[in-house]
């Protein structure tokens, strides 16, 4: 078990690597610091002088890969390669285009987004599981039929009009709860209430459906009819044995985007304004700002891999005919 | 004739999908699933609603130059149709089927005294003389007629149909025409033809959706705005595919360093959050776009490389998924008898593939291929959102919601641009996500038996 789990972490380097150059080569190759700064400084009447003076405050002034003018190890480490794109794997983010310190933002908005997020993930899983339980319970009944058509017409929905329509309805019109925003400390919960509620609601189509072919396939099994035949009712079999059995997919399907939760929800943190990791990314997005998608794009790549590693110890622990070598 | 870029890949794509239907047509194993698809009311009727969208789209994607016409401007042959949609702007925001201007403005009147009040649109309710009484009899009266004239029209088209039937087969499909599932098709047919007779015999006289803040009639870009959808559905696969069929069938049957190479590439891909990646890609081809102004000389051209370039990223983020599922399925089928049959045999390894391996895997190509359309259409409008979806001039249901948006805090509230957003992404999408239930049922063989 420990040897697999550190081969796996081996293994994890090179996948970070190639994330790591692939972003290189997006954001630095194929569009050149040159680009760049004429983006920021506006696309025309932009002198060469400006654009130097752009490069040279932030660093962008050196040679992509390798630096002939320099000394010794210098040849190495004075080039952009080096100074942005390796320090990412010690978590040094470096400092935004717009002079903020990206690794201090990073840390004080994931908090906002996970408060976000986990509760969202908890609520939903709930309500989606009992969903489909309950489709599972009365099945080939118009109860279940019902329930399908139900699931299908919510997934056909954008999450946007979700958005729209929570936000116009309950906190307009209702004023139950402000339309967007963000507190401190428990204050927050009033601002939160919404947008998980909308976050659960949007993923209810899809997952209960997803759960229910899940629920399906084990009652069809074998060791169901048998637990009927000894005569458990209905709800004993779903509850003690279906479900049990059914978490596994679930469980593990779920721990994937665990670590991830921390990247929070674009849509929802920039519809509601609250400060967490994904309105600061698209408020990077929206600004050009480089120097965060190019950090946002290694945390998350490092927060999968993350994720694919504990899914793969979750199969042992709830799964035992799974076996790691 | 202008033909752009994703003009020339949809007709591709058509034509591909007519050949490969053509060289399918009669051979037995396709026989049951399809047989299984026809027998289904609900797939049946979702295929004919996917279908007029598609004639929608398809018509969309012939375009031109007009001939009188002075400047540089393309249009397609659905614009050429409708024309008077196109031209009739207002000056802002009107209601539907409004006969004045959403907001008070200072008009002048005949005599030359000015007034506070509700300017009258220069085209919506036009030919009514006095707007107060004589606007709602006018609407109700010109929308029954409309509906009316529908179902004459869907009459005539069903007599047509009963008459072709009559002379052409026999008594076998005649009771196949008066099935179940040819009821639930006319059924569609019907709400669909009357509909939309009314609807374009309303638009002539009045903005049936309102208009949006520069005064553009919002049913023309809700329709406008179905070929975006279908593009990106249909293209975005079509750009794929070749990937992950390539990919996947090769890490499954070689195992060994060439399945190490392509897991290693797909998870490197998975491991970048998607949208992430589309907006380097597309922050990427504005900077392109910018210092290479003199390629794209006129708008539509500009946004139409956009359009095929966003499809091919959300392409090369989506294909792993399929990758996946294809590599696990040759694994598996690569230990049936049959394939090691043919290896025994001493059948070329290309030809296995070919000839054994591709024909199996093909029913979950066609699957994940219906089940992503529907997603890559929601996906659209939230890409516009963050606006590193489609260009901002494109016609698409995400920029109409974007647009929309800021108007939500507006006393009283512009609902009309999301409502008609709204109702055509709904239609499309759950007629998409219903037929793709059907092909999967169908196709699917854990899922044939239950």
């Amino acid at each position: 078990m420990i040897h697999y789990i550190i081969r796996r972490f081996l293994y994890a380097f090179p996948l970070l690597m190639g994330v790591n150059i692939l972003t290189f080569v997006l954001f630095f190759i194929v569009n050149s610091p040159d680009d760049m700064a004429r983006m920021q400084l506006g696309q025309k009447h932009v002198t060469e002088q400006a654009v130097s003076n752009w490069k040279q405050q932030h660093g962008y002034d050196e040679p992509l890969l390798w630096n002939a003018n320099a000394q010794g190890e210098e040849k190495i480490t004075r080039t952009i390669f080096y100074q942005k794109s390796v320090g990412l794997f010690l978590f040094r983010f470096g400092v935004s285009d717009s002079g903020r310190n990206i690794g201090a933002d990073i840390q004080e908005r994931m908090w906002p987004s996970l408060a976000l997020a986990l509760p969202t993930l908890c609520v939903g899983l709930l309500i989606d599981i009992s969903f489909a339980l309950m489709m599972v319970l009365f099945r080939s009944s118009y109860l279940e039929h019902a329930g399908i058509v139900l699931c299908v017409i919510l997934m056909s929905i954008s999450s946007l009009f979700y958005i729209i329509g929570g936000q116009f309805f309950i906190a307009k019109l209702l004023r139950l709860v402000p339309i967007s925003g963000y507190d401190d400390g428990l204050a927050a919960i009033k601002f939160l209430i919404l947008p998980v509620l909308i976050g659960v609601f949007s993923g209810v189509g899809s997952s209960a459906r997803w759960y229910r072919t899940l629920f399906m396939e084990e009652v069809e099994k074998d060791y169901v009819r048998t637990a009927r035949a000894k005569g458990l009712t209905e709800t004993q079999t779903l509850f003690r044995h279906v479900l049990r059995n059914a978490l596994i997919p679930i469980l593990t399907g779920v721990v994937v985007i665990l670590p991830l939760l921390f990247m929070g929800s674009l849509i929802m943190e920039s519809f509601f304004s609250i400060p967490g990791l994904g309105s600061y990314t698209i408020d990077a997005i929206n600004s050009q700002d480089f120097a965060i998608v190019r950090a946002m794009v290694f945390l998350g790549s490092v927060l999968y891999v993350v994720g694919l590693l504990l899914t793969d110890i979750s199969y042992t622990l709830v799964d035992p005919r799974v076996r790691l070598s | 004739m202008v033909v752009l870029w994703t003009d020339a890949l949809i007709f591709i794509l058509c034509f591909g999908v007519l050949g490969i239907a053509f060289f399918l047509r009669g051979k037995e194993h396709i026989k049951r699933p399809l047989q299984k698809i026809v027998h289904s009311k609900v797939g049946m009727a979702s295929l004919v609603a996917l279908l007029f969208f598609v004639l929608i789209g398809l018509l969309d994607s012939v375009h031109f130059k007009p001939a009188n016409n002075k400047s540089n401007e393309i249009i397609s042959l659905l614009d050429y149709w409708a024309t008077p949609l196109r031209e009739h702007g207002e000056k802002t925001y009107s209601a539907p089927f409004a006969a004045t201007l959403f907001s008070k403005e200072m008009m002048t009147l005949a005599d030359g005294t000015t007034q506070w009040g509700y300017p009258r649109l220069d085209f919506g309710g036009r030919h009514l003389d006095d707007p107060e009484t004589q606007h709602l009899p006018d609407v109700l009266k010109k929308t029954v007629y409309g509906l009316a004239q529908g179902v004459c029209l869907f009459g005539i088209i069903m007599l047509c149909c009963l008459g072709i039937r009559r002379i052409w087969q026999g008594e076998k499909r005649q009771a196949f025409f008066l099935s179940a599932t040819a009821k639930s098709v006319w059924a569609v047919v019907f709400i669909i033809v009357p509909l939309s007779y009314a609807l374009i015999y309303l638009s002539a006289y009045y903005h049936v959706f309102g208009t949006d803040k520069v005064g553009e009639d919002v049913f023309y870009q809700a329709v406008k705005s179905i070929r975006t959808g279908l593009v990106l559905g249909t293209l975005t696969t079509l750009i794929m595919l070749p990937m992950a069929i390539i990919f996947g069938i090769l890490a499954g049957f070689f195992r060994g360093w060439v399945d190490d190479v392509i897991q290693y590439i797909y998870t490197t891909l998975n491991a970048i959050p998607s949208v992430l990646l589309i907006a380097a890609s597309i922050l990427m081809v504005q900077v392109y776009m910018a210092n290479h102004e003199q390629d794209f000389t006129s708008v539509i051209v500009r946004a139409d490389m956009r359009l095929l370039f966003l499809c091919l990223i959300l392409g090369v983020t989506n294909w792993t998924g399929l990758c996946r599922l294809l590599r696990a399925e040759t694994l598996k089928l690569r230990e049936m008898e049959y394939v090691q049959a043919a290896q025994a045999l001493g059948v070329k390894q290309s030809m296995i593939l070919l000839r054994h391996i591709l024909p199996n895997v093909m029913h979950i190509v066609l699957i994940s291929v219906v089940l992503d359309f529907s997603s890559l259409v929601l996906a659209e409008a939230v890409l516009s959102y963050i606006n590193i979806g489609v260009d901002p001039t494109t016609y698409s249901w995400g920029n109409m919601i974007n647009g929309a948006r800021l108007e939500m805090a507006r006393e009283p509230i512009v609902w009309w641009s999301l409502s008609a957003a709204f109702v055509f992404m709904f239609a499309l999408v759950l007629a998409a996500n219903l037929f793709a239930d059907t092909v999967q049922d169908a196709f699917d063989p854990r899922r044939s038996g239950g």
